[in-house]
């Protein structure tokens, strides 16, 4: 193999997974354009306090209650006559922070599990099986309103609810991509020469397993960001004033007759970040999936 | 077929058991003590050691357990501390609108969400597809409080079409459901197309299409059972989605159900309520699950003899 890469001409690059990856992650323009929405909105998520127009909680414009998208309030004014605009920035803020933040613990831990279930199997396998089957033997919401009512309501709690929830998932898939790669020969053979478990595991099977935790990790920041903004919104999360995007769209709900313009904003908001990390998962998963191409 | 089910219904056990332990273990990790909270915030000294006497609660943690399990068995789960009635009272009068609203949006979101599905890998990367595709991705993203609200605001405010809130008649459940079954819908689209992908590149396929047989019939007599495998098991984890939904679903539309019941409780810290809802809904979502693998079991003879 490397001597044949060592004779063909400089032009054609050599294939390396990465470069592989974004030969067919580029031809998928639906998912790029959804990366470049998302990473737009982590840096406005970034810079929100240095550009909001008016401050999201303290400022209340009296003149305006209620008032309509205009020039000096793009998204309009809320009936206690704050910005939307300033509000929903801000809130991006603590969505991005609470799904990226609750699927990064979950991923991690999971990861860490699933790699050890797998690869040693027997008890340490049934344990952590077992583990798993409990939490989900929970639906995803009951789980994370259990500790959010144990806990107390709040957005950090909401983040540990919800990474608690994302750890299952994580260790099957793991697992699952752990038991098939052990056995393939390179393993054999790395275990022949020496190598410790831990060497195998972290530098043999891990990079196996990275590309379906990285599928799974962006599909699962959609669901996060949903289930935390559902959990404000039955007020066990992030609590008025603070300018999250469910506990604004309850907040919304009692002046839904007379000013429903105040809950369009919010719930668009988490519509197109969800769906842009849907879509980013998709067009990822596409990329890294062996057996797409086939078809 | 039968050792299979026995086999399975062991196999609960443990999973059963840890459910219950946690369950249980959800009052003795509350903050604070529950004795305190039984009997409010004036009750003097005495009378709270008399309800902790009351509620077994100065009994040695087994003996506690034991008793918990007992009563949960008998459908005793104590007494509500807000409403001062049985739980189980509390959540009989509120268990039928939850299970007919989950009854509903399953079976809208079933039908669509496949007919969509067919559709879409029939016509893979042509115009039914793009937008089924284009639908099932919006649906999953929407989130179903918003939907409802929306929803609600369209057809119930402004056309006057359907009523706001309650369940009192079958009208009462359209938004409600439509609600709750969207994402479902859109999941069920998603999960039947790439099985149906799968299944139309199999040999058997090209070989009944070799065969002359018209395409409605290749996708129907010869397409559509053995996708229908996966999509089987698919729907019964998605029940345990649209339980876990109806929480959310029910604040919006002030539905008489335990999901609603269940927030209240939480409000409240009514701790039998909560014990009683976690228990009942994980109890349900294992017994579904149950039951989608003994289906599938039924289906698919390769899975009972592993």
């Amino acid at each position: 193999m490397t001597t044949v890469a060592a004779t063909v001409p400089e032009r054609t690059a050599v294939r390396t997974p990465w470069t592989e990856f974004w030969r067919k992650f580029k031809k998928q323009h639906v998912a790029v354009a959804a990366g470049v929405f998302v990473l737009a909105l982590v840096l406005t998520a970034l810079a929100a306090p240095l550009i909001v127009p008016y401050d999201a909680e303290n400022f209340f414009d009296y003149d305006s209650l209620n008032a309509l998208p205009s020039l000096k309030h793009w998204f309009g004014v809320d009936p206690l006559g704050r910005d939307i605009f300033s509000r929903i920035l801000m809130g991006a803020r603590i969505s991005l922070t609470a799904g990226f933040l609750s699927v990064a613990v979950g991923a991690l831990i999971g990861t860490a599990l699933g790699l050890v279930a797998g690869y040693y199997e027997g008890w340490a396998d049934r344990i952590i099986m077992r583990i798993c089957d409990v939490l989900f033997a929970f639906p995803g919401i009951l789980l994370a309103i259990g500790i959010v009512a144990i806990l107390g309501s709040g957005m950090a709690n909401v983040i540990i609810a919800v990474s608690i929830f994302s750890i299952p998932t994580f260790a099957r898939l793991v697992r699952g991509n752990t038991l098939s790669l052990k056995h393939l020969t390179f393993i054999e053979a790395a275990r022949s020469i020496g190598a410790r478990d831990w060497t195998i595991i972290v530098r043999h099977i891990f990079p196996g397993t990275i590309a379906a935790v990285v599928v799974y990790f962006s599909l699962r920041i959609g669901t996060s960001i949903i289930t935390a903004a559902s959990l404000s919104f039955i007020g066990m999360g992030a609590q008025p004033p603070t300018p999250e995007w469910g506990a604004m769209l309850n907040e919304a709900r009692a002046d839904m007759m007379t000013s429903p313009h105040v809950a369009i904003f919010p719930s668009l908001a988490i519509f197109f970040t969800v769906l842009a990390f849907n879509l980013l998962g998709d067009g990822l998963r596409d990329a890294l999936d062996p057996k797409i191409e086939q078809k | 077929m039968l050792q299979y089910l026995v086999k399975r219904l062991f196999g609960l056990i443990p999973t059963l058991l840890i459910v219950g332990v946690l369950v249980f273990m959800f009052v003795h990790l509350l903050p604070g003590d529950p004795a305190r909270l039984a009997a409010g915030p004036d009750a003097t000294p005495e009378t709270v050691a008399l309800i902790r006497q009351d509620l077994g609660l100065d009994k040695s943690l087994p003996e506690q357990f034991v008793r918990f399990i007992g009563g949960s068995v008998r459908g005793d789960f104590g007494i509500s501390l807000r409403s001062k009635r049985p739980v189980s009272t509390e959540i009989s009068e509120r268990f039928m609108p939850t299970f007919w609203l989950t009854i509903a949006a399953m079976s809208w979101s079933v039908v669509f969400g496949m007919i969509i599905g067919v559709l879409s890998a029939v016509w893979r990367n042509r115009w039914p597809d793009r937008l089924g595709m284009t639908l099932a991705v919006s649906g999953i993203s929407f989130p179903a409080f918003a939907l409802g609200m929306l929803l609600m605001q369209i057809f119930a405010v402004q056309l006057n079409w359907l009523p706001t809130v309650g369940a009192a008649t079958w009208r009462h459940y359209i938004l409600p459901s439509l609600t709750l079954g969207a994402a479902v819908a859109a999941i069920m689209a998603r999960f039947t197309r790439s099985s149906f992908v799968d299944i139309l590149h199999e040999d058997y396929v090209r070989t009944a299409r070799a065969k002359g047989l018209s395409e409605t019939v290749v996708v129907i007599k010869h397409s559509l059972r053995n996708a229908l495998i996966p999509v089987v098991t698919m729907m019964g984890l998605q029940f345990g989605f649209l339980l876990g939904g109806s929480i959310v679903v029910e604040v919006v539309f002030n539905w008489p159900g335990m999901g609603r019941l269940l927030v209240d409780a939480v409000d409240m810290r009514d701790y039998p309520v909560i014990q009683a809802e976690v228990l009942l809904f994980s109890l349900e979502f294992i017994l579904i699950n149950l039951i989608v693998d003994v289906l599938y079991a039924l289906i698919n003879p390769r899975i009972r003899y592993r």
